[in-house]
């Protein structure tokens, strides 16, 4: 489905993604693990069009979309969950689940996503009047979410969905991530948790200073010594 | 009874103020820049109405209508050719560039009909005085108060329920996340452009029919003052713009109910000095700390 050959991409002078190719197929969760500043967000960016890649291709179903605008990208189906939350705090819940659908013109199909994605996350409905800022962190990441399902996208990038949570909701949040990709959403996951990640992924790369170091399934990379000792915690 | 007089004839002119200070208001909280051109769009709004009334002998509301088409239009030119080529440089190349473009404006009218005052037809719309209370009002006043606020309500039923107002308060508050939702950024700031000019162009016919003398170098003094009008209420904030406007217009007519009127202008800026110095984020500003 996605299929990124050879990019390579530059903030200025300092090179940030070192000649990255990467597969995703159909129906996968795959994940991007790596330390921080290593280039995971700079992929997802790139992949949506946020930052231009010096060059490379980046294949959407036989497409290539590098260097596309970012709104031809959401069109084409892949949306993204950024880093951050980045929800609109000065606007309701309901405002920013109606911007996440912005490209959308059939009505029906939209109010059925609304119907969706409260049921993903009924919190939400609670709060649907609420401005995104008087949420806690928690629930401003199911709005992030919620917000790029809106899109009805086939390809979900995510960036760090773990981050800043506590631990059980980092397993909430986990399990609707497995949820949404049993509805057919394709997911490239970025992570720091690598053991959350791998818990959910079918497939995994591993990223350093701007380099795929390591690729498998999770089983694979989960018995690796490499990875235990450099992400995993273990001995 | 003069004290409410000058109230009322105090709303009326912050009113006006309040049309401009919109403008800069919205493209701050959507670009972040002072756009000092946005006084001048006011005065070649002006012209426009002039022109439509007194050479094309066009009713009010067309000439009004023109004119706010016709500054839109104007707005997105100046934007697309002056500063969207600027939109990551640096804020103080941006400023400049707003001066740079403000003088253009004024001294290109200039050349192009020269630089006499014109005098705007007085009898476009009836000019009575009504009585009420004992209170002397004249429509004028309540007409432009009544045409304001019809173009401030318009503003926030665009603002709030639209698909484009919407639009441009995500891309205010973050671009890049406004993109991710598949927003083209570039058409929402030229809108914002568009919307703020064509208010500043309704905010000219205005004037003009109500202080009747336009010239080309008109723009500068009310473009500041509404300027000190959107910082009041707070820079980037909507409901900022009309209240600080209408404070300003209220406060003015004040001071030259006292008998001050020549320290009119003056007092504009040093309420400017006191809010900077008091309250930097205005009347509906929170004070923010960013986030690192």
């Amino acid at each position: 489905m996605l299929n990124i050959q050879n990019l390579n991409v530059y903030y200025g002078n300092i090179q940030a993604l070192k000649g990255v190719s990467l597969e995703i197929n159909e129906g996968e969760i795959v994940t991007l693990i790596g330390a921080n500043g290593a280039g995971k967000s700079t992929l997802l960016k790139t992949i949506s069009g946020l930052i231009k890649p010096k060059d490379g291709e980046i294949l959407f179903e036989g497409q290539n979309i590098a260097g596309k605008v970012a709104q031809s990208i959401v069109k084409k189906g892949v949306s993204q969950v950024p880093e951050g939350r980045r929800v609109f705090a000065n606007m309701t819940v309901e405002e920013n689940l109606e911007l996440g659908a912005f490209l959308r013109k059939d009505t029906k199909g939209i109010r059925e996503d609304f119907e969706k994605v409260y049921n993903l996350f009924p919190r939400l409905q609670e709060r649907r009047k609420q401005q995104a800022g008087t949420l806690s962190g928690g629930e401003q990441q199911m709005l992030a979410m919620g917000r790029a399902l809106m899109a009805r996208p086939r390809l979900l990038l995510l960036d760090e969905p773990s981050m800043g949570l506590a631990p059980l909701l980092v397993k909430t949040i986990f399990r609707i991530i497995q949820e949404i990709n049993d509805t057919g959403t394709t997911i490239l996951l970025v992570e720091q948790n690598a053991n959350m990640a791998l818990s959910v992924a079918d497939r995994a790369y591993v990223i350093e200073t701007g380099r795929i170091v390591l690729d498998g399934t999770s089983d694979e990379l989960n018995q690796s010594d490499q990875i235990r000792t450099a992400y995993l915690g273990g001995h | 009874m003069e004290f409410v007089q000058q109230l009322i004839n105090g709303i009326s002119l912050g009113s006006i103020y309040a049309l401009i200070a919109l403008g800069y208001t919205m493209v701050y909280g959507i670009v972040k820049l002072i756009n000092f051109a946005h006084g001048d769009v006011f005065m070649v709004g002006a012209f426009i109405g002039f022109y439509s009334i007194s050479v094309f002998h066009l009713n009010f509301f067309l000439a009004l209508l023109i004119s706010m088409v016709a500054c839109a239009i104007f707005g997105v030119v100046i934007e697309r050719i002056a500063y969207k080529p600027l939109r990551n440089a640096t804020r103080i190349a941006a400023l400049i560039t707003a001066i740079g473009v403000s003088l253009l404006i004024e001294y290109g009218t200039i050349y192009i009909r020269g630089a006499q005052i014109e005098a705007y037809p007085g009898n476009v719309i009836p000019d009575v005085t009504i009585k009420f209370f004992g209170v002397e009002v004249s429509s004028q006043s309540l007409f432009i108060l009544g045409v304001s606020v019809l173009l401030m309500v318009c503003l926030q039923f665009i603002v709030h329920k639209t698909k484009i107002g919407k639009a441009m308060r995500a891309v205010s508050h973050d671009m890049d996340a406004a993109r991710l939702m598949g927003i083209n950024v570039d058409n929402t700031i030229s809108a914002t452009f568009a919307i703020g000019s064509a208010l500043a162009g309704a905010a000219g016919v205005i004037f003009g029919m109500y202080y009747t003398s336009i010239d080309p170098l008109m723009g500068i003094i009310p473009g500041l003052k509404a300027f000190v009008a959107a910082v009041l209420g707070g820079i980037g904030i909507i409901p900022g713009a009309m209240v600080g406007g209408l404070v300003l217009g209220v406060i003015e007519a004040l001071v030259s109910a006292l008998g001050y009127s020549l320290w009119r202008d003056g007092v504009a800026f040093i309420v400017l000095i006191l809010i900077l110095i008091f309250r930097p984020s205005g009347l509906f500003g929170k004070n923010v700390r960013e986030k690192v």
